[in-house]
């Protein structure tokens, strides 16, 4: 049928002009590329609202309002048998230095001229409940200034720090037993004075939890002691523990039915709620271990169950990505097996399983179920431990379940500080990620 | 044992490994089928054969690191020096360091081209001090013929040398821990012209010392550097004799066929 001497016809075509099914296939890849700038463009722009919601809503944590005010430290009221006697000067309660308040209020009143129609009690409840304790502890820490004028930075009540901060109007406050109008009138004449300004609070950052009627002096510094002690255990346990189970079913278990059987569970386990890790944590720690209830000691270890499976998970998956070369090039010059692993497979793996633990350790640090479980919610602890020891065993919070804890009570102060505990907490996720890339930068090597 | 090895090739030098028998199976196939072979010391052994007919991996069962594959079983007998290096009691950690290997890709490891000759003498203690090191580091580079490529920049990365050199270093490598037997996939397959002139005459010299088996796929080469030729095909031992018989008069005419190029 087919000519030899006549060759079939080629239509000629011209490199310079599309044909039809280039234009259709470079259509369909700009197509497909749009899509993806469209999902990243989304995603970003969430990104962008998340990040500007928690900025504005949480950077008022970090700003506290003071009240400066110069109290008369009376020695007749604070040291009756005026002898300096450290004892007796702690038998004073807080009840007996709210007087010194009232009369310092009244006193400033009267130097400044300010006409205020309300009785020094009120003038005085602007200041936060801590003020008469902070100075009494003032008072214990140096008991020769009894009898001296000193000048006193108190937080504002929650009330007067949410008027500065804009949270609180005099429409708001109408049916509002704890401040009233006349008295933000005072406050108003105090901030033209400058006696009462707003600045940065560290004790945001180092304080403990405060009860309900102090929200201005609730902190997250305790309870992120209770999470950095918590992720020292988990780091402690998890690493080790992950990294040589993850070794041997790598690269010494033999391959049958029960390392496959272990290798589906470890999987599964990755899967598990972390609140059935903490109902466990509960039932094996604390009910037949007898370990402490809310000690982050416990809570670590909770942790660590829920994280191993994620180091496992990761650590094997970077052995596996060492070219099996490597190890034929170890045992060849005659490396024991264990040689090759640790002098060269390891090695190699390192920034994989790194970075496996870093994600590991976040996703740890952010998780709140399985505390609250274990009772690790918040105000739990005043003060910050004073050991290791104690930091493990004693009750304590953790940031993520302060943060939950705030955000349950009544209260808007506390619920403006859970979003600047959430501000604290993201800003340990986010160095703790950049860490993982510095070190997987750092240590990945080509071959 | 030895007497009557020594009244069966008298003339000959001694014989260093003997296989007897040797199956080798990966899951259900049949690699390696009924492989006996006597390789004698002090010589060059050439293995040859098409592709996928068995080379590398009898070549792999004489320092056992067929014993990394989970799906492979070996069978039957090898000796080295009389001794069953099958046998419960060897280690074969002990045996490699024995029995070098060159592998049929060049593998170096991700470290200093120094880190990688100095990484087997020192697992072995093979170097008193950092002196004795940087001795046997030099000789083996310069036995690996390469040592004047590398020897301004012996820190950096063995993986940043060029496919040729970096198996001129591997082979480098196997040589510093000064094997009796030395085991060589396909070492010149990356090589050019020059260095595979090169590593033939670091060959020929190591043949001095000790037994060098090496698998080769170029003719001339097996003709240029082995005493001995063993040709394999579809995982059996076809033809094994003096280099020179095989490829001036061979027995069989599947060997004939080989050489000639007409299977392969
Ligand atoms: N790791 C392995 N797992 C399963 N089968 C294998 C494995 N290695 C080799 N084989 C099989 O064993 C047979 C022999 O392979 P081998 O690598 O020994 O051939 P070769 O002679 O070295 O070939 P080449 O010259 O291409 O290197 C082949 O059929 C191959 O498919
Ligand atoms: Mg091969």
């Amino acid at each position: 049928m087919s000519n030899p001497d006549q060759t079939p016809a080629v239509a000629k075509t011209s490199l310079l002009k599309l044909d039809a099914r280039t234009r259709k296939r470079n259509a369909a890849e700009t197509r497909f590329k749009a899509y993806g700038m469209i999902a990243i463009g989304m995603g970003l722009l969430m990104l962008v609202i998340l990040v500007f919601n928690i900025v504005s809503r949480g950077t008022g944590a970090f700003q506290q309002t003071f009240v400066t005010l110069e109290v008369e430290l009376v020695a007749a009221k604070l040291d009756k048998k005026g002898n300096r006697n450290l004892d007796d000067i702690k038998k004073v309660s807080t009840f007996g230095y709210a007087p010194l308040l009232k009369d310092a209020f009244e006193a400033k009143v009267a130097v400044a001229g300010i006409d205020t129609g309300i009785k020094p009690k009120q003038m005085a409840a602007i200041l936060s409940k801590s003020a008469a304790a902070q100075m009494r502890d003032f008072v214990i820490a140096n008991p020769d200034m009894i009898g001296e004028t000193v000048a006193f930075e108190f937080l504002a009540s929650s009330r007067v720090d949410g008027y500065l901060k804009g949270r609180v109007s005099r429409d708001s406050i109408a049916n509002d037993k704890k401040i009233s109008p006349e008295q933000l009138d005072f406050v108003d004449q105090l901030v033209s004075e400058g006696s009462v300004t707003k600045r940065f609070n560290m004790s945001f950052i180092t304080g403990s939890d405060a009860s309900d009627a102090r929200p201005e002096s609730a902190g997250m510094g305790v309870s992120m002691i209770g999470s950095l002690i918590m992720m020292m255990v988990v780091l402690v346990l998890a690493l080790p523990i992950g990294v040589a189970a993850s070794i041997y079913l790598e690269e010494f278990a033999p391959k049958n039915w029960i390392t496959d059987i272990i290798e589906v569970n470890i999987s599964n386990l990755a899967a598990v709620p972390s609140i059935v890790f903490g109902i466990l944590g509960l039932a094996v720690f604390i009910n037949y271990m007898h370990l402490p209830n809310s000690a982050p000691l416990v809570g670590g270890l909770v942790l660590t169950l829920m994280t191993l499976p994620t180091i496992i998970i990761s650590t094997r998956a970077s052995l596996k990505s060492v070219p099996p070369s490597i190890r034929d090039a170890a045992l060849g010059v005659g490396a024991s097996k264990m040689q090759s692993v640790f002098h060269h497979v390891l090695p190699l793996a390192a920034p994989g399983i790194l970075t496996g633990t870093i994600i590991g350790l976040a996703q740890a640090l952010g998780e709140t179920a399985p505390l609250l479980l274990i009772g690790m919610v918040g105000f739990i602890a005043s003060n910050p431990p004073d050991s290791i020891a104690a930091g493990l065993m004693s009750p304590n919070s953790a940031m993520p379940a302060q943060i939950y804890e705030w955000a349950k009570r009544a209260d808007p102060a506390f619920y403006e500080r859970a979003w600047g505990g959430i501000i604290i907490l993201l800003v340990f996720l986010v160095s703790m990620n950049t860490i993982a890339v510095i070190l997987r930068r750092r240590f990945e090597r080509r071959w | 044992m030895n007497t009557m090895r020594l009244t069966e090739s008298a003339v000959d030098t001694d014989i260093k490994i003997t296989a007897k028998d040797v199956q080798v199976y990966y899951g259900d196939n049949h690699a390696i089928k009924d492989v006996s072979v006597e390789i004698q010391d002090k010589t060059v052994t050439a293995f040859i054969g098409p592709s996928g007919c068995g080379k590398s991996t009898f070549l792999r069962c004489i320092n056992r690191m067929n014993d990394t594959i989970d799906v492979c079983r070996v069978q039957g007998d090898i000796k080295i020096d009389g001794e069953d290096i099958y046998d419960k009691r060897v280690d074969p950690v002990q045996l490699r360091a024995k029995v070098g290997m060159v592998f049929q890709k060049p593998n170096p490891f991700p470290k200093s081209i120094y880190d990688n000759v100095a990484y087997g003498p020192r697992i072995h203690g093979l170097a008193k001090n950092k002196a004795d090191l940087d001795d046997i580091v030099e000789r083996a580079l310069r036995r690996g013929a390469i040592w004047n490529e590398v020897k301004d920049r012996l820190d950096a990365p063995g993986t940043g040398l060029s496919g040729g050199q970096q198996q001129r270093l591997c082979i480098a490598r196997a040589v510093a821990t000064e094997p009796e037997v030395l085991l060589m996939d396909e070492p010149c397959s990356a090589l050019d012209p020059i260095a595979t002139a090169q590593v033939e005459e670091l060959i020929d010299e190591l043949r001095k010392s000790y037994s060098v088996v090496i698998v080769t796929h170029s003719m001339q080469q097996a003709a240029r550097v082995s005493q001995r030729t063993a040709f394999f095909h579809l995982g059996n031992l076809v033809e094994y004799g003096e280099t020179g018989q095989i490829f001036t008069n061979p027995v069989d005419p599947r060997t004939e066929n080989y050489i000639t190029g007409r299977i392969g």
